[in-house]
């Protein structure tokens, strides 16, 4: 078997024995109405409504959207137009914390009886991917092919972030049965968990959990990024390639982070739906980093505050990570459903960008051998052409290729430029 | 204020500046070995090409308005590299043809760093070589080899001669150009390169082993074929410049096949005693099409049939 392409990335894994707190609650949350892939919900609640703790806020009747649930109580200050990171805009609802957490009476554990109810159930958990891409899971878990394979993405191969493992060691029991819950709905019949093996103490638990179950297996994964990129997880750990235009489950696999399998859990117990997340916050201008528990549109600042930031240091802040997180401009965005981390630095980057020398570093690093010394050459010229045969629409992102160019050309940036302007070129 | 920019926020260490400090490095055996073999001019040669190399650069980016680009040493390795390719009683200002012609018609005038099609070096040597024959075939006695070094000698090219034993070939102590005779150094830079991942050993493997193959076939003897002339500094330093070759590692072997053919047969056959730098240069030409036809295969990509979307 081919050894796909990969970089060695500095792990930075400073916080993987910060156990996750639950910090203070905010004074209010802004929680907006679209955090996944898929259309922005509407908001149920009014100006001045009470709200409680897991009551839904936000819905929407198309089938690809998420509905939105409070992780606080008390009363909806505003309802605004809210700009959200990657430009779009959506409502966002203000809430004033009252400081009870009174929970609705609405959270109650689903009654799950046949596939259906379970799909349903999914979607009222207002569950989505908690890996960083943010995809609706009730579609994810809803595939028309046969699956046989339930692959956990425990990989983590980001820098910094911690969240990942730190479930997986705090909850590893809740995460197991949230796995076995979707295994036997979906009656899949094998399980896999890639966890790279920088997190040995995550491979060693769940080994030992899972060691009277057949069906499950663990699997260690070498450090190398991009290790949790769906297509490089699915060929490192089944050999199996995800062809161009295809989907995982055409082959019949699902891809689902560890983190969401534990969400998930906690909803099928407690009917508490995804109104907190965990998240890494790390940096080298935060005094106290971790993982912290925050309710769902807890602003970024509040956090930061908590971690003991020297704010007016940052010069860049990044909700995800070193490698696929992008900037934010305003401190006071609030923490979404699928940020697993925020990331304050003083000390940056800054590398002027240089000729291609055609040294080929980039197509080595690129793990799906990609060419994008070419693809950049192409975009320069607006050659659609070329892009679409040196298929620049498979590229994912992960930001190798920028990584290694020693003339620190934009390289992944470019990609992605590419591939809106043959967008917009249809 | 923060710093909005797209992902990735960390970047290698390595540099473009890096890589060609590190193929200074690399050329410094071969070229000491040619300073012990022909003294002090050989010296005076290389800093000439090298600050010629340097000021062409400066003045050709002045001139042009474009931001300059002297402190990516990419000047430097040429003018080091063009010196290596002369013999030590060139005169200078053949020297500093030579430097305008690698860095200000090979480079700058189309585009500068990574957008030349041929080697600068290369270029520069084949220019002189054509308008200066007499004085690029002039060979002179090694310094050690007789002890009034200080009249120019000629000698014969180790290739021509064939008389040169492998040990001399090896330390260095032939005729040649100042940067090819000392294969010991070569080897040395040429395994430094490949060790540090700064290029592959596929054109070179595939460069010399043609050269030997072709040679033993021919009833030579390929090891005096490797050591003698300038297939190993070609090799090693010339067929593996980024800029001017193929990328992936099936570009790299057919045009290291096929430098070693061109230069086999310019050997044998061709007017000239030595091949090397027109096989660099002819297949320099050609890398676009190899480029084009050894493109790599995307991972799971459905490519369509001709005049699908």
């Amino acid at each position: 078997m081919k050894k796909l392409n990969s970089i060695k990335v500095p792990h930075n894994k400073n916080t993987q024995n910060s156990a996750v707190e639950k910090i203070p609650l905010p004074q209010s949350v802004k929680i907006p109405m679209c955090m996944n892939m898929g259309k922005p919900c509407t908001p149920t609640v009014k100006v001045k409504d009470t709200v409680a703790v897991g009551q839904k806020i936000g819905d929407c009747d198309v089938p690809f959207s998420v509905p939105v649930h409070s992780g606080v109580s008390g009363t909806v200050k505003s309802i605004s137009d809210y700009r959200m990171i990657d430009g779009n805009n959506c409502k966002a609802v203000e809430i004033e914390c009252d400081g009870l957490q009174t929970v609705s009476d609405t959270v109650k554990p689903p009654v799950i009886t046949d596939r259906e109810s379970f799909i349903k159930a999914v979607r009222e958990s207002g569950m989505v991917g908690l890996g960083g891409a943010g995809f609706p899971t009730h579609i994810k878990l809803n595939p028309k092919n046969k699956i046989d394979t339930l692959l956990l993405n425990g990989a983590e191969c980001e820098p910094y972030i911690t969240s990942d493992y730190r479930t997986m060691l705090e909850h590893p029991d809740e995460m197991l049965d949230g796995i076995r819950i979707v295994a036997k709905m979906l009656e899949i019949p094998n399980v896999i968990i890639g966890i790279e093996n920088n997190k040995p103490e995550a491979v060693k638990i769940l080994k030992e959990k899972t060691a009277n179950d057949s069906n499950i297996n663990v699997m260690s994964l070498p450090s190398l990024y991009p290790q949790g990129g769906e297509k490089v997880l699915i060929y490192n750990c089944t050999g199996k390639i995800v062809e161009e235009g295809k989907l995982p489950s055409d082959y019949g696999i699902i891809v689902m982070n560890v983190s969401t399998a534990y969400a998930l859990d906690v909803y099928f117990k407690t009917g508490m739906p995804l109104v907190s997340r965990t998240v890494t916050v790390d940096g080298d201008i935060i005094k106290k980093s971790g993982n912290y528990l925050v309710p769902v549109g807890t602003s970024i600042e509040y956090i930061l505050d908590y971690a003991q930031c020297e704010k007016d240091k940052i010069n860049k802040l990044i909700t995800g990570g070193m490698m696929m997180g992008i900037t934010i401009y305003d401190i006071t965005q609030p923490v979404t459903k699928q940020n697993n981390a925020v990331l304050a630095f003083n000390k940056i980057e800054i590398s002027e960008e240089l000729p291609c020398i055609r040294c080929g570093r980039c197509m080595r690093a690129c793990p799906l051998d990609l060419m994008p010394m070419e693809l950049d050459k192409a975009y320069k010229k607006r050659d659609a052409e070329s892009l679409l045969k040196y298929k620049v629409n498979l590229c994912m992102n992960c930001g190798c290729c920028t990584y290694v160019c020693p003339s620190k050309r934009k390289l992944a940036e470019t990609n992605q430029l590419a591939k809106a302007f043959l967008r917009n070129k249809k | 204020m923060f710093k909005v920019t797209a992902s990735p926020h960390i970047r290698d260490n390595m540099t473009t500046q890096k890589i060609m400090l590190l193929v200074i490095i690399s050329l410094l055996p071969a070229l000491i070995g040619g300073f012990i073999t022909f003294g002090l001019r050989a010296v005076i040669v290389t800093l000439v090409c090298t600050a010629s190399c340097v000021i062409f650069e400066a003045l050709t980016r002045i001139i042009m308005k474009r931001p300059q680009t002297v402190s990516d040493l990419s000047a430097c390795v040429t003018g080091i590299l063009l010196a290596m390719n002369l013999p030590v009683t060139i005169p200078i200002w053949q020297a500093v043809i030579g430097s305008f012609v690698a860095v200000v018609i090979a480079k700058q005038l189309f585009g500068g760093l990574g957008q030349n099609f041929v080697n600068p070096a290369i270029l520069a040597r084949i220019v002189l070589m054509l308008s200066f024959t007499a004085d690029m075939t002039t060979w002179a006695v090694p310094q050690y080899w007789k002890e009034n070094s200080a009249d120019i000698v000629t000698s014969a090219t180790p290739l021509v001669s064939r008389d040169a034993s492998y040990w001399d070939l090896f330390i260095g102590n032939t005729g040649g150009c100042i940067g090819e005779v000392c294969a010991l150094g070569l080897i040395i830079g040429g395994l430094f390169l490949i060790f540090t991942g700064i290029i592959s050993p596929v054109t070179p493997l595939a460069f010399i082993g043609t050269v030997a193959l072709a040679e033993l076939i021919a009833g030579n003897d390929p090891i005096y074929h490797i050591l003698s002339g300038g297939l190993l500094l070609g090799a090693f330093f010339m067929a593996t410049d980024y800029v001017t070759t193929p990328l992936t590692s099936m570009g790299k072997l057919i045009f290291g096949i096929g430098c070693g053919i061109i230069t086999f047969v310019i050997r044998e056959f061709g007017g000239y005693p030595e091949g090397v730098s027109f096989s660099i240069l002819l297949m320099n030409i050609i890398t676009p099409y190899i480029d084009n036809f050894t493109a790599k295969k995307a991972l799971g990509a459905v490519y369509a049939g001709k005049g699908d979307k």
